[in-house]
C-alpha cells in the first residue's frame, strides 16, 4: 500500500538534512536512500517498529555506523559523507538512549561532567569546571538535583534530567531521546514536556524515538514514520493518531474491536477474596471466569505484578483468600500452583519464550517433563515425540517432524507452538504479565491471536499491562489498581479508550 | 556536619568501624595485650602483604572484574627478583624494577584477554592462574631461593623505640611500603581521570564506552596495577620468610577477596574505597589477633573468616533492597 507523504521538504536553514542516506549490513538493507530534515529548535517525532531502521539511523547521527557512499548528511550547512562520533559530539548532536546510559554508582555532578574525565589519565578532573558545568546544564532546565548525591539514588525521572544535562554540558544542539516517556508516570511526563519547550526556547532540536506514538506527540510539530528501511513519509504532528501510525507502521489496516463478553452468572474459576500483603496490595477482590480474559491495568508500581506472584503462590496471601471453583486454596508455593492448574507467564521479549533453536517437541514438552517421566525421573523420547505429536496434529502445525528446529516454522506455526505448550499444561488459570512489551505491531497482534485462541479453548487468562490498548481492546473486563488497590473496573465500549487513559494517567 | 554524617550512614565503611571500635572494646577488656603498642604494630605488619594485594585487588573490583591469578604474578615477581639478585648479581633496584614490570606484564595478559575474548574475568584469570604457576615450577623445579640481602630479608626499621616494659616497637619497611601503596591507591582512584574512569566502567562499561572512554585502556590500567601490586606484595612477603619459595603464596587468594569484598567492594562493580578495604583488613586482623590472644584455635579462624563475610554480604544485599523498595522493578 502507498501512503502520500506530505512531507514538508527539507529548508535550507535546517539544522540537519540527510539526503539519500542508505545502509546495508551484509545482504540486508537496513536503510533505503532516506531524506530527512531537522530545523533548529524542533520538536520531531521519529517513529517505526522493531527493525525499520531508527536505531541504525541514530547510529549513522551519532558516528557509530558510516552511511553506504552517495548520500549526504548537511549540518549547518556544511555537508559530510559520514560523521566519527567525535565529529557527531562536537557539531552537537547527542543520543539520550533509553537506558539513559548513566553511571549509577557516581555522583549527578560527574555524570553530568563527565566529559571532563576523560582524557589524559594521571591528570586531576578539573572539580571547579565540573561543578560549573553541571551547574549550569542544571540551571538551564531550572533543575535542582542535589549535585553529590549518586545517580543510582534518584528517580527515574530525575535520572533522565541528569541524561539531558550530560548532553547539554556537551553543548547538545540536537537531541534524540529513545523511547522516553517509557517508565514514566503521567505527571513525570508533563515535567519532561516542560523540560522539552525550554529546550527548544534555548534553540536545541528535540527527535523522540519511539515505537509508538506517546503523549510527546502533544508538543512535536512533525512525525516522520519509517518501515522497513524506508522513509513512509513525513507528517504535520496534528494529522496523525494512534490507529492511523499504527497503520502507517505497519502498512496495513488493523482491526480494533473490543471483545466485552459477559460470564457473571457462572461459577468463576478463580476467585480472589479482600486479598492483601503489606505494602504491596490491599483489600482486592476479583473473578475469573473460564474462558474469560480479565485485563490489570495501573501504573508501574500500582501492585499488578506483586499481585500475580501472589495468585501463582510466590509469595502468600496476608489477608484474604484464593479460591479455585469456589473452593478455598492456599497456596504456598509456585509448585501449588500449578498443581492447581495456574499457570503465570512473566513479561517476556519474543513470543511468549519458545526456544527457537530447539525442536518442536522440545518446545512443546518442556511444560510438562514432569508429567512424561517415569518414576526414575527419565523421559522416554517415544512418549515426548507421541506427546508433541498429538499437538501438532490437534493444531495443525505445518511441519515436516516434531524434531525440527523451531525457527524453522512460519510466524503463525510458531504462534501455535506457544499455544500447544500452555494447553498441554492443561492451565485453568493463565496470568499473564505484559506479554508484549518491546514487541512490534506485527508481533503484537500473533501474541493477541495466542491469548484469545487461549481463552476460546476455556483457559481464564488474567492479562496484565501498562499499555491501555492492549488491555482495551482485548479483555471482556479491566480492571484499574491504583497504589495496591483496585479503584475501577471498566467494560471496554461502555467506557472509551481515552476515558480509561485518562483515569489511569491521572 | 550533619551532611556528612547522613552520607556515612549506610555505608559499609561506617558499620565496619562500628565494628572494629567493639571488636577493639571486647578484646582490650578480655586481654589486656590487645590494646598495646607492640602488638598493634605486629598487627599491621602481619598483615601488610595482604593489605597491598587487597589495594590491588580493590581497584580490580571496581573496574567491574575480578582476578584470581594475583598470588601467581606475585610468587613469580618475587622469584625473578630473588634470582636476579642472588644468583645473576643484579643490583637491587633493576632487579626489582624487572621483576614490577613483570607483574605489569602477568597483569596486563589478563586485561587482554577479558577484553579480546569478552569471557568473565573469573575465567580468565583462573586459567592464568594455573598457566603462571605451572610455568613458574617449571622453570624453577620448585627450587627456593635463601640468602636474600640483608636489607632484603632483615629488614630496614625507620623507627624504633623500646617501651617502659623493655619490648621493642619498629616501624618497618612492610609497613613502611603497605602505607604508601594504600595512599598511592586512594590517590589514583580519587583524584585522577583514570581512577575515574576505573569507577564509571564499573558503573556501567556500556554508557562508559559510549561518553568514549576506553575500555581497554582502563581495564589495562586496572589489572596492570594489581599485577604491580602484586609484584610489591611479593618482594614484602618473601623479606618476612627470608626467601623467596614458588608456592609460598598459592591458596591466598580468598583472604584477600575476602577483605576486599568485607570493606564494601562490590563483586559488580564501581563501589567500593580504599579506606574500606584497610578497614577490611583491619577487622579480619583484629578479630585473629583477639581470638588467639584468647586462645581459640587458629582453626577455628575459617569459621570466623566465612561468617564475617556472609554477614557483610547480606547485611549490603538488605540494605539494597530496603533502599531501592518498591522503584521500579523492570528496566522495560
Amino acid at each position: 500500500m502507498t501512503v502520500a507523504a506530505s512531507a514538508p521538504e527539507a529548508r535550507t536553514d535546517s539544522f540537519l538534512a540527510l539526503s539519500g542516506i542508505g545502509k546495508r549490513f551484509g545482504g540486508t538493507v537496513a536503510l533505503d536512500a532516506i531524506d530527512w530534515s531537522v530545523e533548529p529548535g524542533e520538536v520531531h517525532c521519529l517513529v517505526g517498529e522493531n527493525g525499520s531502521g531508527k536505531s541504525t539511523l541514530i547510529k549513522i547521527l551519532a558516528g557509530v555506523h558510516a552511511p553506504d557512499p552517495g548520500g549526504t548528511i548537511t549540518i549547518d550547512g556544511v555537508a559530510h559523507q559520514k560523521l566519527t562520533p567525535h565529529q557527531a559530539k562536537a557539531l552537537g548532536i547527542q543520543v539520550i538512549f533509553q537506558d539513559l546510559s548513566l553511571f549509577p554508582n557516581l555522583t549527578v555532578l560527574e555524570n553530568i561532567a563527565i566529559d571532563h574525565e576523560l582524557g589524559s589519565a594521571l591528570k586531576a578532573p578539573p572539580r571547579r569546571a565540573m561543578r560549573e558545568t553541571a551547574v549550569a546544564a542544571l540551571g538551564r532546565l531550572d533543575a535542582h538535583l542535589p549535585l553529590d548525591a549518586p545517580v543510582g539514588n534518584l528517580s527515574v525521572a530525575q535520572r533522565q534530567i541528569v541524561a539531558i544535562c550530560r548532553g547539554l554540558a556537551a553543548n547538545a544542539r540536537l537531541l534524540f531521546m529513545d523511547e522516553p516517556t517509557a517508565s514514566l508516570t503521567r505527571h513525570e511526563v508533563d515535567l519532561l514536556l516542560a523540560t522539552v519547550r525550554r529546550l527548544k526556547a534555548q534553540g536545541v532540536a528535540i527527535v523522540f524515538v519511539s515505537h509508538r506514538l506517546e503523549e510527546v506527540v502533544e508538543i512535536a510539530e512533525r512525525v516522520t514514520v519509517l518501515r522497513d528501511g524506508r522513509k513512509v513519509g513525513t507528517y504535520p504532528a496534528s494529522e496523525i493518531d494512534d490507529h492511523r501510525l499504527a497503520e502507517l507502521m505497519t502498512g496495513r489496516r488493523i482491526e480494533h474491536a473490543v471483545r466485552a463478553r459477559r460470564f457473571e452468572a457462572r461459577q468463576p474459576v478463580l476467585e480472589l477474596r479482600k486479598a492483601g500483603r503489606a505494602g504491596e496490595f490491599e483489600d482486592v477482590s476479583l473473578s475469573l471466569h473460564a474462558g474469560e480474559i480479565v485485563g490489570v491495568t495501573g501504573l508501574l508500581g500500582a501492585g499488578r505484578t506483586e499481585l500475580a506472584l501472589a495468585l501463582f503462590g510466590m509469595t502468600p496471601l496476608e489477608r484474604g483468600e484464593i479460591l479455585l471453583n469456589g473452593t478455598p486454596v492456599r497456596l504456598r508455593s509456585n509448585r501449588d500452583a500449578v498443581a492447581h492448574g495456574i499457570a503465570y507467564v512473566s513479561e517476556d521479549r519474543l513470543s511468549l519464550g519458545l526456544n527457537l533453536r530447539q525442536s518442536i517437541a522440545d518446545n512443546i514438552s518442556i511444560t510438562v517433563l514432569d508429567q512424561l517421566s517415569d518414576r526414575a525421573g527419565l523421559v522416554s523420547p517415544g512418549d515426548r515425540s507421541g506427546m508433541a505429536q498429538g499437538w501438532v496434529g490437534r493444531l495443525d502445525i505445518r511441519t515436516a517432524s516434531v524434531d525440527a528446529a523451531t525457527q524453522t516454522l512460519s510466524g503463525g506455526n510458531q504462534q501455535r507452538v506457544v499455544l500447544a505448550k500452555w494447553l498441554a499444561t492443561r492451565p485453568k488459570v493463565l496470568i499473564l504479565d505484559s506479554p508484549t512489551v518491546g514487541v512490534d505491531i506485527r508481533n503484537k497482534q500473533g501474541i493477541y491471536d495466542v491469548v484469545r485462541q487461549l481463552a476460546e479453548r476455556g483457559v481464564a487468562i488474567l492479562l496484565i499491562s501498562d499499555e491501555v490498548p492492549e488491555v482495551y481492546f482485548n479483555a471482556d473486563r479491566i480492571l484499574h489498581m491504583r497504589d495496591g488497590r483496585i479503584v475501577g473496573e471498566v467494560v471496554p465500549g461502555e467506557v472509551s479508550e481515552h476515558d480509561l487513559a485518562q483515569a489511569i494517567y491521572a | 556536619m550533619p551532611r556528612v554524617l547522613r552520607a556515612l550512614i549506610g555505608r559499609t565503611e561506617t558499620a565496619l568501624a562500628a565494628a572494629i571500635v567493639v571488636t577493639a572494646i571486647v578484646f582490650s577488656v578480655t586481654s589486656p595485650y590487645f590494646l598495646t603498642m607492640p602488638n598493634l604494630i605486629d598487627l599491621v605488619e602481619a598483615y601488610s602483604v595482604t593489605t597491598i594485594l587487597a589495594a590491588g585487588v580493590f581497584v580490580v573490583l571496581v573496574s567491574g572484574g575480578i582476578d584470581i591469578s594475583f598470588t601467581a604474578t606475585a610468587s613469580a615477581a618475587q622469584y625473578l627478583a630473588a634470582y636476579l639478585m642472588v644468583k645473576q648479581g643484579v643490583p637491587a633496584v633493576p632487579a626489582l624494577a624487572i621483576s614490577a614490570l613483570l607483574g605489569i606484564a602477568l597483569g596486563s595478559i589478563n586485561a587482554l584477554l577479558t577484553y579480546h575474548l569478552r569471557v568473565v574475568s573469573i575465567i580468565v584469570t583462573i586459567a592464568t592462574a594455573s598457566i603462571y604457576y605451572a610455568l613458574l615450577i617449571y622453570f624453577t623445579n620448585a627450587e627456593e631461593i635463601y640468602n636474600l640481602p640483608d636489607w632484603w630479608s632483615n629488614g630496614v626499621s625507620f623507627f624504633r623505640y623500646e617501651t617502659a616494659n623493655g619490648d621493642i616497637v619498629k616501624i618497618t619497611l612492610p609497613i613502611v611500603v603497605m602505607a604508601v601503596v594504600v595512599a598511592l591507591t586512594q590517590y589514583l582512584m580519587s583524584r585522577t581521570r583514570i581512577g575515574r574512569q576505573v569507577y564509571a566502567v564499573g558503573g556501567n562499561p556500556e554508557a562508559a564506552s559510549r561518553v568514549g572512554i576506553d575500555i581497554l585502556r582502563v581495564q589495562l590500567f586496572a589489572y596492570g596495577y594489581l599485577g604491580f601490586l602484586a609484584a610489591i606484595a611479593g618482594f614484602v612477603q618473601a623479606g618476612r620468610v627470608h626467601q623467596a619459595v614458588p608456592t609460598a603464596m598459592k591458596g591466598g587468594e580468598l583472604d584477600v577477596l575476602a577483605v576486599a569484598i568485607l570493606g564494601g567492594a562490590s563483586l559488580v562493580g564501581g563501589i567500593g574505597s580504599v579506606w574500606g578495604v584497610l578497614l577490611g583488613v583491619l577487622f579480619l586482623a583484629m578479630l585473629q589477633n583477639g581470638l588467639n590472644l584468647l586462645g581459640v584455635s587458629s582453626y577455628f579462624f575459617g569459621v570466623v573468616i566465612g561468617l564475617a563475610i556472609l554477614v557483610s554480604i547480606s547485611m549490603t544485599g538488605y540494605v539494597d533492597k530496603h533502599a531501592r523498595g518498591r522503584r521500579v522493578k523492570r528496566a522495560g
